[in-house]
């Protein structure tokens, strides 16, 4: 239990996957104008990310890894398809947000109201399919842990978003130099909290 | 009247006013990165050194050229629904290729890239210029917008790797190129700049500079 939590700390905070590996770049910038949004955004890759990344762990784990297919028999342990990996991610990521959106439209219409657009969109979001990556790059040792991760990674995408978003609408109020307004002025406050976010660096869990 | 501008079309030349427009539009006006804000991450992420920049860019290049290609090959035998699938297969295929001639000839670089060649497949460059070009568009134009748009992209690349690796480690594609003599006299690297953060910053003011220089892109708001 209690390593499940050191994971999960240290996916939102040292290894936060916006501030330490800007994953997720492109809807980060794009989204966090308004808090609003930018919660709606957030709670949608928090919920994908931890559905996709146990569901790619059990890929790797059993179809893509080298004599991951022994369990069909043992003229299989040495196939190696990990060369399929990059295709075989991205199709159950696009899968299954497909699939979160319809499930989501049934049961909760009020959630489906307010995750909007954003549903769709995080298919191509990079943090999703980062995630299951540096899931693959971990070798984590069972499926709470991946899980774990997944959920771990969400948040610190989630805390970032919201973040920059609350800093957004207040600078709106600030005298920035005409070429620095909008792109360039929010560049160098993620870099800014990027500086902070690194006081967690070295933190041994 | 419609013959003769049937009869333009189809005479015009590779290398039309129109297309090098397509081709030249995106290393400065329309650069994906400073003013579409596409495919931020792997700029961030991947350049500490001029090393893995260049193939990185190389990388974006070819998949681009070659994913706008293929889709706008295929635009008209693609239903709607289910493009967004077709679009992230063709790119995957690509990517994995990519990945595959890396992994052959340059091991070490590619350990050093890690998961950013997988994440070319999501990189919003390519998907956006794929979603706002290549399906309406034929092959060639098409082709053209990938080269471009990846040269746009390649170029902030470039710089921001150029001047991460320039002051945080003093060297250039490896070499050493601040003189011994200057680290006599007290000079340090700026190890800042190696850091993720630097990244940032850097790119902001390379989009700071770009838009005091081309003051219609200035953002009103």
């Amino acid at each position: 239990m209690q390593e499940l939590i050191n994971i999960f700390v240290k996916s939102v905070f040292i290894d936060n996957m916006v501030f330490a590996y800007f994953l997720g770049m492109c809807s980060y910038l794009a989204v966090s104008r308004t808090v609003n949004t930018s919660v709606g955004l957030g709670a949608a890759v928090i919920f994908v990310l931890g559905i996709t990344v146990p569901i790619n762990y059990l890929l790797e784990n059993f179809v893509l890894g080298r004599g991951a297919l022994s369990w069909l028999g043992p003229q299989f342990a040495g196939v190696d398809l990990s060369f399929l990996t990059f295709i075989m991610f991205i199709a159950t990521i696009a899968a299954m947000v497909q699939l979160v959106e319809m499930i989501i439209e049934k049961a909760s219409p009020t959630l489906y109201n307010s995750l909007g657009i954003f549903l769709p969109l995080i298919a191509v979001n990079c943090a999703i399919l980062g995630g299951s990556l540096f899931m693959q790059e971990r070798n984590f040792a069972n499926l709470a842990e991946a899980t774990s991760f997944g959920l771990g990674s969400g948040t610190g995408f989630f805390l970032a978003i919201i973040g920059i978003a609350a800093i957004r609408e207040k600078i709106r109020y600030s005298n920035v130099p005409a070429p620095l307004r909008g792109l360039g002025i929010t560049f160098i406050l993620t870099g800014l909290m990027g500086i902070a976010f690194m006081s967690f660096m070295g933190i041994e869990l | 009247m419609s013959e003769t501008t049937n009869n333009n079309t189809q005479k015009e030349p590779l290398f039309s006013k129109k297309n090098q427009k397509l081709l030249s539009n995106p290393l400065n006006k329309d650069n994906p990165i400073t003013v579409q804000v596409l495919g931020i991450c792997s700029v961030l992420a991947i350049t500490v050194q001029m090393k893995t920049s260049l193939v990185m860019a190389i990388s974006v290049v070819a998949v681009m050229g070659s994913a706008n290609l293929i889709i706008s090959l295929l635009r008209k035998g693609i239903p709607p629904r289910i493009r967004i699938i077709v679009q992230l297969t063709v790119i995957a295929a690509l990517v994995i290729l990519v990945d595959q001639i890396l992994k052959a000839f340059v091991y070490d670089v590619s350990r050093q890239l890690s998961v950013f060649v997988g994440l070319i497949i999501t990189n919003c460059i390519i998907m956006g210029r794929l979603e706002a070009f290549a399906l309406n568009n034929k092959p060639w134009p098409s082709f053209l917008d990938g080269i471009g748009n990846a040269a746009g992209y390649a170029w902030v690349l470039l710089a921001v790797g150029f001047f991460r690796e320039l002051l945080g480690s003093g060297s250039l594609f490896g070499y050493q190129v601040i003189p011994n003599a200057f680290y006599d006299f007290g000079y340090e690297n700026n190890g800042f700049m190696i850091l993720p953060p630097m990244a940032l910053i850097t790119v902001g003011v390379i989009i700071w500079v770009h838009r005091s220089r081309e003051r219609d892109l200035v953002d009103i708001s």
